[in-house]
């Protein structure tokens, strides 16, 4: 299987080059063609570097020091400014936690989908304006053409949502980079532009790098999952295996904290993460997650953070491996309820 | 425990907020629609219990929060603590009861003054409020940061050098220290990452075995409220749709609307969204 996205020790400073602040360290990932990533971490962690570096768009001061991104075999970071453009407007799109402030308060909705279509594709005026309400009606929106003559703030969240789905698809781009696409937005719209996401993805072979904080939005939409702790890739593996037979202390502990429904009613009592993650300022020797990790033993400080095999395409960093022979059912969410 | 009288009753509670839409609306000064942000709520929150307030964004739980200690005024219906009428308090007996009803809000950065050192912020509400021990301002600081689990040794630093859980400890702390019957959380937990939130949680949940406190706590996760509250209210449009013991309205929702935001919900367990 060729990857379309391949990531590989990347790694994002701030501060001076001499004594660097370290934010994303040797993080590597892969997306294959049409495969819906998820990539999970709390705040901090480094997701949404990782991902807008895909675009080189990492913000100043921050730089990509070292690592490799490349595209459908084209490397990312060696691009000229005139290629880079051309990634940007036609392989991949990019959309964000806040709707709002990506988009122009000053113009029309359609005017801006027009604008993108012109400049992107070289679309004429009156075919970019025809063009912008079919997009509008292919991303859910009722009554195109006159939600094409709105401006942004004349649209609900989920709306906004879709105009900026519609924006960063038009061009047909194999992959779409989405930071957080639902935080800002209720759980019933929520709902809806994930299913709008997995309809493009179905319609268009089109590949989904999902940043999210929140493990039921990454159960329901992704196929893979890798996940991020103080700026390192510290699991990676298919969905059930992930969410079935973890194998980092730091995605269990992750898995165990998240609530759920079913717990109405009785008082539950989840242990938690105990202590805060490290600082930029703080360098830790080893494993970055020992200070934290209920399963730390010595040794954990010397080791490498370089990922292991599990099993077929399911990879930790933790050598330790507390959890091994604890059978696969279960396991994640065992021990939660009092 | 059911005939019990309710330490809160909030009955037929109302509150409108002209609403002018569009530009020239805004421009001619027109009349303004009314827009009811809470409409005819009426519930009770029992002593020592948790009763969970969810709905999305825009279904008027936090106007009805912050309309029950008068951060907003209500336009009509009843507001008791204790027996007491909150909407015709006022000077010391306004003091008095919002004293006994304080309020967590969802983001701690912007609720506590970063010019302020903890353990000055916890003062404050001891001296305003007279509290008995806070003249002995170490150990009242101590006995306040104890009982949200933070050590004495964060009581000289300001909010900027803590984390988001610790700020949040820091403003369920400042609540505590006026000794109140009922804290309203408006999103507490809300800002936090899961792992933080989960420790948040078990917090408040101490503090209602514990100390006693009834919460009222308002939440857009449904999941948050299903692990935490006793019962659970669901609002939509400024109505409550539903009340009810959390199991039961979770298990066995009977409104649509709650049935349609249950439906919604993202769930953990592995299960896909129809595309």
């Amino acid at each position: 299987m060729t990857a379309l996205l391949r990531i590989e020790g990347l790694r994002v400073e701030f501060g001076d080059g001499d004594a660097p602040l370290v934010a994303v360290d040797g993080a590597g990932l892969s997306v294959a063609p049409g495969e819906v990533v998820g990539l999970i971490g709390e705040s901090g962690s480094g997701k949404s570097l990782t991902c807008r570096s895909v675009m080189r768009l990492v913000p100043r001061p921050g730089r990509i020091a070292a690592g490799e991104i490349e595209f459908d075999g084209r490397d990312v970071l060696a691009m000229s400014a005139q290629e880079l453009r051309d990634f940007r407007a036609h392989d991949a799109g990019m959309i964000y936690q806040d709707p709002f402030s990506s988009l122009n308060p000053v113009y029309r909705i359609r005017d801006q989908i027009a604008e993108t279509l012109r400049v992107n594709l070289g679309v004429g005026k009156a075919d970019a304006r025809a063009q912008a309400v079919e997009l509008l009606d292919g991303v859910g929106i009722r009554d195109p053409e006159r939600r094409a003559l709105s401006y942004p703030h004349e649209l609900s969240g989920g709306m906004r949502q879709r105009v900026m789905i519609a924006l960063a698809t038009a061009s047909r781009p194999r992959l779409l980079l989405a930071d957080e696409p639902t935080t800002a937005l209720d759980v019933t719209t929520q709902a809806q532009i994930l299913a709008l996401l997995l309809r493009l993805r179905a319609e268009r072979a089109m590949a989904v790098l999902l940043v999210s904080h929140d493990f039921g939005v990454i159960a329901q939409v992704c196929d893979r999952v890798v996940v991020m702790y103080a700026g390192h890739v510290v699991e990676t593996g298919p969905l059930a295996a992930l969410y079935t037979n973890a194998q980092h202390p730091y995605t269990r502990a992750l898995l165990e904290s998240v609530p759920e429904l079913e717990s109405a009613g009785r008082r539950t009592r989840r242990p938690g993460i105990a202590g805060v993650p490290p600082e930029l300022t703080e360098v830790l020797p080893g494993c970055v997650f020992k200070p934290r990790c209920r399963h730390a033993q010595p040794g954990c400080e010397a080791i490498s953070m370089a990922l292991e095999p599990v099993s077929e395409g399911h990879e930790t960093a933790c050598p330790v491996r507390p959890f091994a022979g604890t059978g696969s059912a279960p396991t994640a969410r065992a021990g939660a309820q009092r | 425990m059911t005939d019990q009288l309710p330490l809160l009753r909030v009955e037929g509670v109302m509150k409108e907020f002209g609403l002018r839409r569009t530009a020239s609306e805004r421009v001619a000064r027109s009349a303004a629609e009314a827009h009811r942000a809470v409409d005819d709520v009426s519930f009770a929150l029992r002593r020592g219990e948790i009763l969970g307030l969810a709905g999305e964004s825009g279904s008027g739980k936090t106007t009805l929060a912050r309309c029950i200690v008068r951060l907003i005024e209500p336009d009509a219906g009843v507001i008791e603590l204790d027996g007491v009428d909150v909407r015709a308090a006022s000077g010391p007996e306004l003091r008095e009861l919002r004293r006994r009803m304080q309020m967590v809000f969802q983001d701690p950065y912007a609720s506590l003054n970063p010019r302020m050192t903890v353990a000055t912020a916890l003062l404050e509400v001891g001296r305003v409020h007279r509290r008995p021990g806070a003249e002995n301002g170490e150990q009242f600081v101590r006995d306040a940061l104890e009982r949200v689990h933070l050590g004495p040794g964060i009581a000289t630093r300001r909010p900027r050098e803590l984390s988001g859980g610790q700020r949040q400890r820091v403003a369920i702390a400042r609540a505590l220290a006026a000794g109140p019957e009922v804290l309203i959380a408006d999103e507490p937990v809300s800002a936090l990452d899961v792992s933080v939130q989960a420790q948040l949680l078990n917090l408040f949940g101490d503090l209602r075995d514990e100390l006693g406190v009834a919460i009222l706590f308002v939440a857009h996760q449904l999941a948050v409220i299903a692990e935490i509250a006793d019962r659970v209210a669901v609002m939509n449009r400024g109505r409550l749709v539903e009340v009810g013991e959390t199991a039961a309205v979770f298990g066995n929702p009977q409104d649509e609307y709650t049935k349609a935001l249950l439906a919604a919900h993202p769930h953990i367990r592995l299960s896909r969204v129809a595309s």
